[in-house]
């Protein structure tokens, strides 16, 4: 995994060059990884219209009902942007932890004890204040919970140096159960008959935009993305957790706090996946049932690869992926087909995003050995 | 005495092996006779690993020939070399600690489909016969001390036949006794008519065993001495002798700091240590009551074999490891308790030698390879911002004043050669006022050309009164670049002289431990 997250060494980040010596070839580097990001998914395509095919649907009419669904449509065009919120939060999280190496693969343990615990909250604090300080309260304690659903693992990492992709994958069993717990145990709505939280009203929920459906969580996502993106490439810590990635002998070589770093990593990028859920429960959802896990996590994971940490690059494919989902949900339906068939290709797509670096990686040492 | 000596077991002829830049053996002959111990000296990087590696199957020589009881031979893997019963034991084990002595032993031996453990029992019996050892089959690996677990591992390597066993650097985890108990397990071995080769730097040890010594330099042969020449010749003589064959003599034009001694004596003690220790993973410590004092503009080397703590030692002033106990004065004020970042900023520096594992990012630019030990700090952050015009421009200084060949510094700086990289972290270490600069084999893997020029940086960084620590393994470096040398052997001081041409028997006796009593 270490090895996907080195191309934004020399392009999707380190852009110090505008060097005019360097421009050329970093012109190179960038048309190179916009090929790399788009082919993967372009191959994907064409393999899951064969598997199509060999099920015996018609993979033209597939992809349009996808196009015509997820993005042409006018409420699947808004559903698919709704969708875009609460990944991007997460993705702005793991903008943080992959480049520094930290694999946090437990954002949606994170998310849903989060998600509780706002949705807990909001119906009892709504009537006592206004949108604003709902609002405020609200997001910072989804990010506060998320960020305390990860200190074991972070401290386990930064102390023990236990390996975070076991760790964080276990708190998702634990946080699901844990947040089932809290709803059938504490925070039931004694007035349904399944165990639920009660219901934040829908005029007290996030605001919407231009008389669309879409909610306000949208802009916190777009502009968490970018403040990362810009926390990555322009400022000093960005740089520090980048260097922990690339090379963390170095990082301690020069005298950088491991210690402190490994736990900011942690705490920003699951306090993300907090903000997530708060936005998914006070924009959309209103409330949360026992066993909830909607698994934004994983589904944003290989897409924060796919744009190799790349900020609008996140952005597009987080866009896409909406659009596709949503799309491919109403497709598969139309197809006879089940619903994961939107998540057979994503692996395809990854498949072939290894396969492409592969590729590259490869291509590189042969010209060195020259 | 010639006149019973058998006619060699195994004899390498010839052997040359290079490696892209180097020619790790260059017609090397190696004689192997049977009942006999045969210690090869050499220092690092002198071919002694390349020399092992062909014997035991790792290594394919370029050209030169194996023969065994005067057969021409091909040793093409490691199973070749046990079949034909030529065992290697590794100075890292390769036994697995989980699992018990026996089946350590089966592992790799055993067929496919039956395990024939009585077999092995009686055949493991009869080797720690030969041994005179006692091993319990039973026991587990990894509850063994290292002296047991060697014996094992010894028993690994003649299980398929008992001709030749290579023991690579056999004491260099043991205490004084282990090292006792090793000696006599290997005069038995040799009584049963085995041969013997023992690869080490310790002259006293090589002494004590060997019946024959081959001492290897920069991948030839720099002399070998048969049973009756050491028979026959005083033990202080024997020491010289191979101290010599060991370092050879120094390049005399290679002088640098000639005329500086005499002002040195005036300056103060700038930089000391205080009975600095250490403890490690060895039986003894890593770093035993170092004590120094070195003066302003002084350049202090520090002579030794590689792992004897100089590494450490850097670290330890870096501030990149904790000391177990200890002070660090500069200008009598302690930076024992400051992080590395604190000590840099006061001017103490390390010119590691680590250039591309730890030294650099190899995916960033030069330029922010350059300020690596500054991120975050003013003038190149403001704000925490970056200022990537400023790290430019301070890169591009850094790079014409040590002269680094790149086409410019937005170059990642994986893509320079071993000496460009090494000229940006010597820059960047000595830029911004340095008081104390720690060189941990600043010329390791050099060009000549680099080594001069990094040799006169130092120098003349020294001359403006910057407090210079130089370790190296190269003497004739230290000799001629150095005010006065220390010797660390196990992880001690063991003897500071001044530095002039004529003392590098000396340093090199001190280096394999032979300046102390037997």
């Amino acid at each position: 995994m270490t090895d996907v997250a080195t191309p934004l060494g020399d392009e999707g980040f380190g852009s110090v060059d505008e060097h005019s010596k360097g421009l050329s070839q970093h012109a190179k580097g960038r048309m190179n990884s916009v090929l790399m990001a788009v082919l993967p998914v372009f191959a994907a395509v064409a393999c899951g219209g064969i598997l199509l095919a060999l099920l015996g649907r018609d993979p033209v009419s597939f992809y349009s009902n996808v196009v015509d669904h997820g993005l042409l449509g006018s409420l699947g065009r808004q559903e698919s942007l709704i969708r875009m919120a609460p990944l991007l939060l997460i993705a702005a999280g793991l903008m943080v932890a992959f480049p520094a190496g930290i694999w946090n693969l437990g954002t949606d343990g994170q998310f849903v004890v989060a998600g509780v615990v706002v949705a807990a909250l909001g119906p009892e604090l709504a009537p006592n204040v206004n949108g604003l300080v709902l609002f405020t309260v609200l997001f910072v304690v989804g990010f506060a919970v998320g960020a305390a659903w990860a200190v074991i693992p972070a401290v386990m990492k930064a102390w023990f140096g236990m390996n975070e992709i076991i760790t964080t994958l276990m708190t998702i069993f634990l946080g699901v159960s844990f947040s089932s717990l809290l709803v059938k145990e504490f925070f039931d709505d004694p007035s349904t008959t399944v165990p639920q939280t009660k219901v934040l009203a829908v005029e007290d929920r996030l605001p919407r935009m231009f008389g669309s459906r879409v909610h306000i969580g949208l802009v916190v996502g777009l502009v968490a993305v970018l403040i990362v993106h810009y926390m990555m490439t322009r400022t000093a810590f960005g740089l520090r957790l980048r260097i922990v990635g690339m090379n963390p002998a170095a990082a301690e070589h020069a005298g950088m706090n491991m210690r402190s770093l490994t736990l900011s990593i942690f705490l920003l990028s699951s306090g993300f996946a907090g903000l997530a859920a708060a936005v998914e429960i006070a924009g959309v959802d209103g409330m949360v049932r026992a066993e909830w896990n909607p698994a934004f996590g994983f589904a944003v994971v290989p897409l924060v690869f796919l744009a190799r940490f790349h900020g609008p690059s996140v952005v597009l494919f987080v866009a896409a992926f909406s659009s596709f989902s949503i799309g491919g949900e109403s497709a598969s339906r139309k197809a006879d087909l089940p619903n994961y068939f939107v998540l057979v290709m994503v692996a395809l797509m990854l498949i072939f995003l290894a396969i492409s670096e592969f590729l590259q990686a490869r291509s590189k040492n042969v010209v060195k050995d020259e | 005495m010639t006149a019973i000596e058998l006619p060699p077991v195994v004899e390498l002829a010839g052997i040359t092996k290079a490696y892209p830049g180097v020619v790790a053996n260059d017609s090397v002959n190696l004689l192997l006779h049977g009942g006999e111990v045969h210690v090869v000296l050499g220092e690092n990087g002198a071919g002694k690993s390349t020399l092992i590696g062909v014997l035991s199957g790792m290594v394919t020589p370029d050209s030169g020939r194996i023969l065994v009881d005067g057969e021409p031979v091909q040793i093409r893997s490691p199973k070749d070399a046990l079949d034909l019963g030529i065992g290697t034991v590794y100075q890292h084990s390769l036994l697995v600690p989980t699992l018990s002595v026996i089946d350590n032993m089966m592992l790799g031996t055993a067929k496919l489909f039956s395990l024939d453990r009585e077999q092995a029992r009686r055949r493991l019996d009869e080797l720690a016969s030969v041994l005179g050892v006692q091993i319990d089959p039973e026991a587990t690996v990894g509850d063994l001390a290292l002296g047991e677990r060697q014996q094992v591992e010894i028993v690994k390597a003649l299980w398929r036949g008992e001709r030749a066993l290579i023991l690579d650097e056999p004491t260099s985890m043991l205490t004084p006794q282990g090292v006792q108990a090793l000696s006599e397990v290997v005069r038995r071995l040799v009584g049963n008519g085995l041969s013997v080769v023992f690869i080490t730097h310790k002259l006293n040890e090589a002494l004590d065993l060997g019946d024959r010594i081959t001492v290897l330099r920069r991948g030839r042969n720099a002399g070998e001495l048969a049973p009756d020449k050491i028979a026959s010749t005083e033990r202080g003589d024997l020491k010289d002798l191979v101290v010599e064959l060991i370092f050879g003599a120094v390049d005399p034009d290679m002088s640098m700091n000639q005329g500086e001694g005499g002002s040195l004596d005036q300056q103060s003690v700038c930089f000391r240590l205080e009975e600095v220790s250490l403890h490690g993973d060895k039986p003894w410590p890593v770093l035993d009551s170092v004590s120094l004092e070195i003066r302003r503009g002084e350049i202090f080397g520090i002579a030794g074999i590689d792992g004897n703590g100089q590494k450490e030692l850097a670290e330890v002033i870096a501030g990149q490891r904790k000391l177990d106990s200890g002070e660090i004065f500069l200008d009598e004020e302690s930076v024992t308790g400051l992080s590395v970042a604190a000590r840099q900023k006061r001017g103490i520096r390390y010119v590691t030698d680590d250039r591309h594992g730890e030294g650099t990012v190899g995916e960033l630019s030069i330029s922010l390879n350059t300020v690596l030990k500054r991120v975050g700090q003013r003038p190149f952050w403001r704000r925490a911002r970056v200022r990537h015009s400023l790290i430019r421009e301070f890169a591009a200084t850094l790079v014409a004043e040590h002269d680094v060949r790149t086409p410019h510094e937005e170059v990642p700086i994986a893509n320079l050669s071993g000496g460009n990289v090494q000229k940006v972290v010597v820059g960047r270490e000595l830029a911004m006022e340095p008081r104390v600069v720690v060189y941990n084999k600043p010329t390791y893997g050099l060009d000549v050309k680099t080594i001069k020029a990094v040799l006169a940086r130092i120098v003349s960084q020294a001359n403006q009164g910057t407090v210079a620590l130089l370790i190296s393994t190269e003497l004739d470096e230290l000799i001629s670049t150095c005010d006065r040398i220390g010797v660390m052997y196990q992880g001690r001081i063991t003897g500071i002289l001044d530095s002039q041409p004529g003392i590098e028997t000396r340093l090199g006796e001190l280096m394999t431990g032979g300046g102390e009593p037997a």
